[in-house]
């Protein structure tokens, strides 16, 4: 019951706002409202028709943006990782370089983008490193807070057992970290899109952000909408992967 | 049992605590302690809250150095000796919740090398022996508090250790399973007799399940008083706890924790 009601109610809500916004976009009302054109207001039909009418193309774009999100996210999951298990094993590592990744988060992307197009052109590496860039840092804060998160008992136990310092990391440390670093992972996938847009949007020839810019630039707006509704899909199966990732993995909580 | 094997060896089992004073920076934990555990029996520890008998647990399994004094454990001072002797069953059970009751209680096997499947087949056997049979694939959290200490007792003998060093290890458990799992203890160490340091708040417990029980005091902690139990792991603990000579050392046992605690 509880759980029919937390999916069929945020469903009605959807379906009427959706049917508002038909109503209200058909007749012209948002167009007069906002002093604009009629056909500057698409109605979630036209939406509809532009998303089936272009598919082609959408799914072109998508795959482009996608790209980029996943290799981008995936470098950045990795340079996470591999910074913070240094950084667990030796405080001397940390203190050299903790201050450094603080200075890497900090880079401010909207101003290196421009700079990485010059370097690297129009391809998919500037977005990979925008992507990566702010991505890793979640990632590393959350692992390393996961790893120092270790029960020194359970440590102690576990030397009592004859286990080694790397049984002890595999069996102890890893698994008590893992629910930290999936909180990290949900964070990194919810800012990935909005990085590869910005990307995008700094210099690219195809990918969705490319098709709202042209789209927009030539009124067609019921394909920018359409964009729009694909990237929202796109954000929330990647969010949805990682939760489904961590109820997998973390199956102990 | 096959991993008990250690458990025979007698002349590895023994425990001898000289002049043993340790302190954290200028917090003196315990102090000028001496005591002698002979192999396979059973010393108990009682004390006020903070007394050091946790610290002098660790000190005696080799995850601390003294301040100063020796611990031998089987005739071995060196720490990394200590360690291989000891197993170290701590105030909480520590039962690692992503791993199952079997693959806890085979966590030594484990972490010798050994294969999971043999591990697994080896621990596993004992599983009855212990009452928590049908269990071997459940969460730690699935469990009750008695059997989580059954477990987290069936992991440290798993270790083949010859010494034990037990830390309150059925604190956390209500009076009527305490008195269950204490009867439960005492019949595992008459069938596999081991050299054990049991840490008790429990006088009761204490004097029921060790041969000999030293009262230290508040800390710094010294012993205060040592005291033979009159019927160490009886079949019949009710009878055993009832007995007039239990009762009286039970009483001196209380006093001297009193007087210490002062
Ligand atoms: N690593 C440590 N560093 C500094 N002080 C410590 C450390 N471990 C324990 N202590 C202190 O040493 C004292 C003795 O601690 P310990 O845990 O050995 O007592 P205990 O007798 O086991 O107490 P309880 O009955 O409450 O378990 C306490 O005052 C504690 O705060
Ligand atoms: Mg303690």
């Amino acid at each position: 019951m509880r759980a029919a009601r937390r999916i069929v109610l945020p469903l009605l809500v959807i379906a009427a706002l959706i049917g508002a916004w038909q109503v209200a976009a058909s007749n012209g009302a948002i167009a007069a409202a906002l002093n604009i054109e009629a056909f500057l207001v698409p109605s979630p039909a036209e939406v509809g028709s532009a998303l089936w009418d272009n598919r082609a193309l959408l799914w072109e774009n998508t795959w482009v943006t996608l790209r980029e999100i996943l290799v981008g996210l995936g470098c950045g999951v990795l340079a996470g990782i591999l910074l913070a298990l240094p950084m667990r094993f030796s405080s001397l590592l940390r203190d050299a370089f903790f201050p450094l990744a603080i200075a890497a988060q900090a880079i401010p992307l909207v101003a290196i983008g421009p700079i990485l197009l010059v370097w690297f052109g129009f391809g998919i590496w500037p977005k990979v490193i925008l992507v990566a860039l702010a991505t890793f840092f979640p990632i590393l804060v959350t692992t390393l807070d996961g790893l120092r998160a270790v029960d020194p008992e359970a440590v102690k136990m576990m030397r009592t057992l004859d286990a080694s310092r790397w049984a002890i990391f595999c069996r102890v440390e890893v698994p008590t970290a893992l629910p930290s670093f999936f909180s990290g992972l949900k964070v990194a996938a919810a800012i990935a899109p909005i990085v590869a847009l910005f990307a995008e949007l700094v210099g690219s020839s195809s990918g969705l952000m490319h098709e709202i810019v042209t789209d927009n630039a030539n009124l067609e707006v019921a394909r920018v909408f359409a964009a729009v509704v694909v990237l929202m899909v796109v954000g929330l199966l990647l969010f949805a992967l990682a939760t489904l990732a961590e109820r997998l993995v973390v199956s102990w909580r | 049992m096959e991993a008990g094997a250690g458990a025979r060896d007698e002349a590895g089992a023994a425990v001898a605590i000289e002049g043993l004073s340790h302190a954290f920076g200028e917090l003196e934990v315990v102090a000028g302690l001496d005591l002698a555990v002979p192999p396979h029996s059973v010393l108990g520890l009682v004390g006020p809250s903070g007394c050091g008998k946790s610290t002098l647990l660790e000190i005696l399994c080799g995850l601390r150095e003294p301040s100063a004094g020796s611990v031998a454990v089987g005739g071995e001072r060196a720490a990394a000796a200590r360690l291989a002797r000891c197993a170290f069953m701590p105030q909480r059970d520590l039962l690692l919740p992503w791993y199952s009751a079997l693959d806890n209680a085979a966590l030594a096997l484990r972490n010798r090398g050994l294969g999971r499947a043999e591990a697994r087949r080896r621990a596993g056997e004992l599983f009855g022996r212990f009452g928590i049979a049908g269990f071997e694939g459940a969460r730690p959290d699935r469990l009750s508090g008695g059997m989580r200490q059954r477990v987290a007792f069936l992991r440290t003998l798993v270790a083949g250790k010859p010494v034990l060093a037990l830390d309150e290890p059925f604190a956390a458990l209500d009076a009527i399973t305490r008195a269950e799992m204490q009867e439960w203890l005492a019949g595992a160490l008459r069938e596999d007799p081991r050299t054990a340091v049991l840490v008790s708040h429990d006088v009761e417990e204490a004097l029921y399940l060790c041969d000999r029980v030293a009262v230290l005091s508040a800390r710094p902690g010294r012993v205060v008083a040592e005291l033979q139990a009159p019927a160490p792991r009886a079949a019949d603990r009710l009878a055993a706890i009832t007995d007039p000579a239990f009762v009286a050392a039970r009483e001196a046992a209380l006093r001297a924790l009193r007087e210490g605690s002062r």
